[in-house]
């Protein structure tokens, strides 16, 4: 099995690893780096919890070889606040109750900013459909509208 | 006076901090030094003889360390151990498997991908035998027999209420409908998969086992009762339950992973980590329902209901290892009787075992409660409909009144309290019950399908009291240690566990209610038996009727001691002290006053002369009843005559679950409970081929709702406290779930009454749906 | 679930990817990666050399040459669902964009990948069958335009030899008259269609519709061109009967089988049922 030296820039800081091919990007992230807020949930790219931003795109990290990222920026929760400062997203779901535990928090975080940035101005059912590639057990997705809400609300006030 | 943030108040979520900043500590996320991994092969076949199991080649995969097979364990006796319903499973086979997917061969190695290559290298040879699926087919005579260690595949008879006199009032009544339901088998699928590292210290002779449990403590007991006799005492086990993803009461029982780590450390001495996939999660773990329910309803020539007969035949898997309390083999079936007023009832439940997976009531509902009001609300409509009766007027009509709490069921629960004609009446308003029937009648008459479906549920949780509950002799009340600081902080343990229900916030409301500390300022700590006071754990919506109990019990007995301390202060007798929000105060007099600030900090720097330092509480609470939140729900629903697709239009919940803590947990609660109704009514379900196949073992296959399948969920509410609770809270975490799926069925079937549907099965699939139409002439011919 | 060993490259060019699968005759293409990461990771397939083609410039773009709309083979879906001319031009095309999958896997997953797996449950390759597209491939002696028709041989199976890879599909320009519509019934966001029928038609200054292209999806072991629906709604102008006779003639073309999706009974009606709903909907599109 061969293996590659990776270079990657993960929450705006340059990381370097030698992986076997194999490597899951998601392990990668977890247990190379131990940014253990990026979550594994299925095995069949159906759940979402495993999300991160690769490039700025959401990917679910759980389906990508980490050699494959060589290269590229990654953006996972533990990257979202900034100089102790919440992003809208993280404040979004705290104050609209957007979490119960928590587990599926960070991959839904990184969807809905991926989200936001596409379309600054989503209905409810532009909510639903984009978040739709990641799955909550506890909220019945409710208070995720309304946490994605609040996180457009704001940044359309910040930009 | 400072916000101390108590019952009523919507505060912001204590625990979400570290959640929304990806710093949660789950179960995956603990490391320890030198920790080894654990991968598990499994059995393709739902029953084979094992003939031989090679491990040569999976031995020389550079990273792999060891096997353990039920061989091995047999040398100390844990190749079985028993379930909580006195039957016993196996940890790993020594002889036969009984279901696809059961662990067969345990694999050690340095990583997940080296003890993963393991696995898929372990060469087994099976010899297939007979395979039973069915229940029906289990009790029948000849059937192939799935226990060698049983007589038959008949695991027990339960049975409630008066058979004759129930036999009898069915006979004379003027009506009486009869439909066969079955509820079939899903999984809670709980987004974290469930998981362990255990940690045994061979110098100690210690055991730290980090686990995905919704009871540590029990867990911890059950360690030392089952392997015992190897080392482990109760002492020197340490179980810690670290944040949960998701438990939903697959979190409850002990699975064979858990043990098969344990024993890999204890033979290892070092860690070892076990983390499910979700396969194995889906396709082993404990599963919900699966009951085969023949439900009668009776009623006089004015439609007031007069017997309820319910004979249910229920599928266990192999081994009968639902976690029910000791006492109750069917759970809380009992409950099936429902929200009305009739005194004549009888249930029986015949349990069999099948070549599945064992457990039988993991899908957040107390004991087999959804079972019961899926059965007594589709029968509701049923009967409505038959006589020609709105279901919303027939309901009203054969309610238990306001006034005839607390209400002794014809089964034997004692109902605390309820006002279900306000609940009914606020979710027809909210929703506008009359005009859809309006809408409905035209709609139907140019041909389209619109169905209004109502479920009035009444739910029977917070287990329980000691007279009857127990789980292995052990008494099912909850407990809360509470401490205040000489600061006037406070730290608040407690024997449940939280899975994302919020307990750190809203315990610490219940607290601040009590106390005057406010809630920011009272930490709460759960799921470590070093340090929290035993506890039953979280499951079965008791940690508000029990833990939440013991909360405000305990904190009333510091008050008392308070109230000693400020008399003090104050130089008054105890009796003149007024106490209010944060303070005794003098009677008369409300400037004299001492705050719980004040308290704390004399309790441990100027206690009174023969009080002891100190200001601290424990409280085991015993409740004295069960509690019965209710609650009413419609659904409207829209049919494509063309796809057989069911659009849910609206669905209104008015739920009552006595006083609310935290008002905004509480919806939450319930936007969840009613998702976990909905998907189980339109999408979740496992099945089996005649070999024991399974289908819905992964996540392509078993239906999770998105946020796009999911309704847009509008909830009420009516307030009726419990008369026994400290704090007049009932439960909420399961009400939903409980009550949901039939308003959904009967929605449906009010959409097709007309074409002569009588019952559709869950989940109503656009297959299910579009075949129904078919039958009955109606599926479209665009 | 963890993937077997694999040697892994990354060529930058297509010579270099193409003489790497004529090395490597085992070797698999690596493109979004979300049909064969899963199938490795549950150890239903194995690999000796995985080649990512992600690497190699100029694979990824939507644009109209020559009569064609040509979108190149490692476009992402989540870049055709969002492309404006996609939107405006191929209705088709941009309602099977948008349920594909689910978002997050539409922003790895590649219209070429989806095409080349061959899997009948997959959604582009009864659009393709509908808008009689051209797959061209490249291989050692350059590149080759296969019809669409000619692609799909069997179960998971294509015309494309084992050092060629797929680099760009062409779909007949754009032209007024046109209209198109993908309708997909599933069970869920990210499940497979239990029946999809994919519709492009072009009607004539007369009212007549020309060309008709109707796919099929996951009803048979490979996508299914409704050719006698196609030729029934030639000539016509698309009135209620010639619906519903095409209707009845695609689900007559459908070879579904009973699955947990539904029974063959239900999806030959629903493929009908369908039909009638995308025709319906082009129909509207193409006056429009």
């Amino acid at each position: 099995m061969s293996t590659h030296k990776i270079t990657v820039t993960v929450n705006g800081q340059l990381r370097q690893a030698e992986v076997p091919a194999r490597l899951l990007l998601v392990h990668f992230i977890r247990e190379t780096l131990g940014l253990t807020g990026t979550h594994i949930g299925c095995d069949t790219t159906s759940c979402g919890a495993c999300t991160v931003l690769l490039n700025g795109r959401a990917v679910k990290s759980c389906t990508v070889l980490a050699v494959q990222a060589n290269g590229s920026e990654i953006t996972t929760v533990e990257g979202l606040a900034q100089n102790g400062k919440l992003h809208p997203i993280q404040e979004g779901f705290h104050m609209e109750h957007g979490l119960q535990c928590g587990f599926c928090t960070p991959g839904m975080m990184l969807s809905a900013i991926a989200l936001l940035k596409q379309n600054p101005y989503p209905t409810e059912d532009d909510i639903r459909w984009g978040l739709s590639g990641n799955l909550c057990r506890c909220t019945g997705y409710v208070n995720i509208v309304r946490a994605v809400q609040y996180a457009a609300e704001k940044l359309r006030i910040e930009n | 006076m400072a916000e101390i943030n108590g019952l009523g108040k919507s505060m912001k979520r204590k625990e979400d901090a570290r959640f929304i900043q990806g710093k949660g500590n789950y179960i995956e996320d603990i490391v320890l030094p030198g920790m080894i991994w654990l991968d598990i092969v499994r059995s393709p076949y739902a029953h084979a003889r094992i003939v031989n199991i090679d491990t040569s080649k999976a031995a020389k995969i550079p990273g792999v360390l060891g096997f353990i097979t039920g061989k091995d364990l047999e040398k100390y006796n844990l190749h079985w151990m028993p379930t909580l319903m006195s039957d016993r499973q196996m940890v790993l086979p020594t002889d036969t498997v009984k279901y696809q997917a059961q662990e067969v061969v345990g694999v050690l190695a340095t990583d997940r991908y080296a003890a993963a290559d393991g696995v898929a290298a372990v060469e087994i040879d099976y010899e297939p035998l007979p395979v039973v699926v069915d229940p029906f087919k289990a009790l029948q005579p000849g059937a192939p027999k799935v226990r060698e260690d049983k007589d038959s595949n008949h695991i027990w008879h339960w049975e409630a209420g008066d058979r004759e006199a129930t036999d009898r009032a069915i006979r004379q009544a003027a009506t009486v409908v009869k439909q066969r339901i079955y509820i079939p088998r899903i999984h809670v699928a709980s987004i974290e998969t469930c998981g362990c590292v255990a940690n045994w210290d061979p110098i100690n002779k210690h055991l730290t086992m980090y686990m995905t449990t919704q009871a540590p403590h029990a867990i911890r007991t059950v360690i030392a009762l089952v392997a015992g006799h190897v080392g482990l005492s109760e002492e020197n086990i340490r179980v810690i339950s670290p944040d949960i993803g998701g438990g939903f009461g697959g979190k409850v029982p002990v699975y064979p992973g858990y043990v098969i780590a344990i024993a890999a450390s204890v033979l290892l001495g070092k860690p070892v980590k076990w983390i499910e996939d979700r396969s194995e999660n889906l396709q082993a773990d404990s599963f919900a329902r699966d009951y085969h329910m023949d439900c009668e309803l009776a009623a006089d020539g004015e439609g007031r209901i007069t017997a309820l007969r319910i004979k249910t035949i229920a599928d266990h898997g192999y081994t009968d290892a639902a976690a029910n309390p000791s006492k109750y083999p069917a759970g809380l079936f009992s409950i099936c009787t429902g929200s009305y007023d009739y005194r004549t009832a009888f249930t029986e439940v015949d349990a069999a075992y099948t070549n599945k997976p064992p457990g039988g009531i993991a899908y957040r509902c107390s004991f087999r409660v959804t079972e019961a009001v899926h059965a007594i609300e589709r029968m509701v409509d049923i009967l409505a409909h038959e006589r020609g009766e709105d279901p919303a007027d027939f309901r009203l009509k054969n309610f238990i009144k306001k006034e005839q709490f607390p209400y002794k069921s014809p089964l034997g629960w004692e109902f605390d309290s309820g006002d279900y004609h306000a609940a009914l009446q606020k979710a027809m308003d909210m929703i506008g019950y009359r005009e859809l029937r309006k809408e409905q009648a035209e709609k139907r008459a140019r041909g389209e399908l619109m169905g209004i479906g109502i479920s009035s549920f009444t739910e029977v949780v917070g287990a329980g009291p000691s007279h009857q509950f127990d789980i292995l002799g052990i008494k099912m009340f909850d407990s809360a240690e509470v401490r205040i600081h000489p600061t006037g902080k406070a730290i608040a343990r407690f024997g449940t566990k939280s899975q994302g229900q919020g307990h750190e916030t809203t315990y610490a409301q219940i607290l601040a209610q009590e106390l005057g500390i406010p809630a920011e300022h009272i930490k709460v700590e759960e799921g470590d038996t070093d340090t929290a006071p035993y506890g039953l754990g979280t499951y079965a919506s008791r940690s508000t009727p029990t833990a939440g109990a013991a909360a405000a019990v305990a904190a009333r007995r510091i008050r008392e001691k308070a109230r000693k301390i400020a008399a003090h202060l104050l130089e008054s007798a105890e009796e003149d002290l007024v106490w209010e929000v944060d303070r005794f105060y003098v009677k008369g007099s409300p400037s004299r006053f001492k705050t719980i600030q004040d308290i704390a900090l004399a309790a441990y720097t100027n206690p009174p002369p023969g009080v002891e330092a100190g200001l601290e509480a424990t409280f085991y609470y015993d409740p004295p009843n069960m509690t019965f939140p209710f609650g009413s729900y419609i659904c409207v629903v829209d049919i494509d005559r063309g796809t057989g697709q069911v659009h849910v239009r609206r669905f209104v919940a008015v739920d009552d679950c006595g006083t609310r803590i935290n008002p905004m947990i509480v919806e939450g609660q319930i936007h969840g409970g009613l998702t976990m109704g909905f998907a189980p009514a339109f999408m979740e379900q496992i099945q089996y081929d005649e070999n024991g196949n399974i289908y819905g073992g992964n996540f392509m296959d078993y239906l999770l709702p998105t946020a796009v399948e999911t309704p847009r969920w509008e909830t009420g509410k009516t307030v009726t406290p419990s008369p026994h609770h400290p704090i007049g809270a009932k439960g909420v975490g399961e009400s939903a779930t409980v009550g949901a799926p039939a308003a959904f069925v009967n929605a449906v079937v009010d959409a097709l009454w007309h074409l002569g549907v009588r019952h559709i099965d869950i989940p109503i699939t656009p297959d299910k749906v579009w075949q129904v139409l078919k039958a009955h002439g109606a599926a479209a011919e665009e | 679930m963890i993937p077997p060993e694999f040697d892994y490259v990354a060529p930058t060019t297509l010579q270099e990817a193409i003489a790497v699968l004529e090395q490597k005759p085992d070797a698999k293409i690596l493109a979004g990666g979300h049909s064969l990461i899963p199938l490795l990771k549950f150890r239903l397939a194995s690999v000796n050399t995985l080649v990512d083609i992600n690497r190699i410039d100029g694979l990824s773009y939507i644009r109209e040459e020559g009569g064609w709309l040509k979108i190149g083979a490692m476009t992402r879906e989540a870049d055709l669902e969002h492309d404006p001319l996609i939107g405006q031009k191929y209705p088709l095309l941009a309602d099977a964009a948008r349920t594909i999958a689910d978002p997050l896997v539409r922003n790895m997953a590649t219209v070429g990948g989806n095409l080349a797996h061959a899997d009948p449950a997959n959604d582009h390759p009864a659009v393709m069958l509908a808008y009689g597209a051209v797959i061209v491939a490249a291989g050692p002696n350059g590149l080759r335009e296969i019809p669409i028709t000619q692609f799909f041989t069997d179960l998971f199976t294509t015309a494309l030899a084992p050092n060629e890879i797929l680099s760009e599909i062409r779909i007949p320009a754009h032209k007024a008259g046109n209209g198109g519509c993908y309708q997909k019934l599933e069970r869920k966001v990210g499940d497979y269609a239990t029946a999809a029928v994919a519709v492009q038609i072009h009607i004539g200054a007369n009212g007549v519709c020309d060309t008709a292209g109707i796919g099929l999806t996951n009803v048979g072991p490979t996508p299914i061109k409704a050719a006698a629906a196609e030729q029934t709604l030639v000539g016509s102008k698309l009135d209620d009967a010639a619906i519903k006779r095409a209707a009845q003639l695609a689900a007559d073309a459908a070879q579904p089988q009973s699955d947990y999706r539904g029974t063959e009974e239900y999806k030959r009606a629903l493929v009908k049922t369908l039909t009638v709903r995308a025709l319906r909907k082009a129909l509207e599109r193409a006056r429009n």
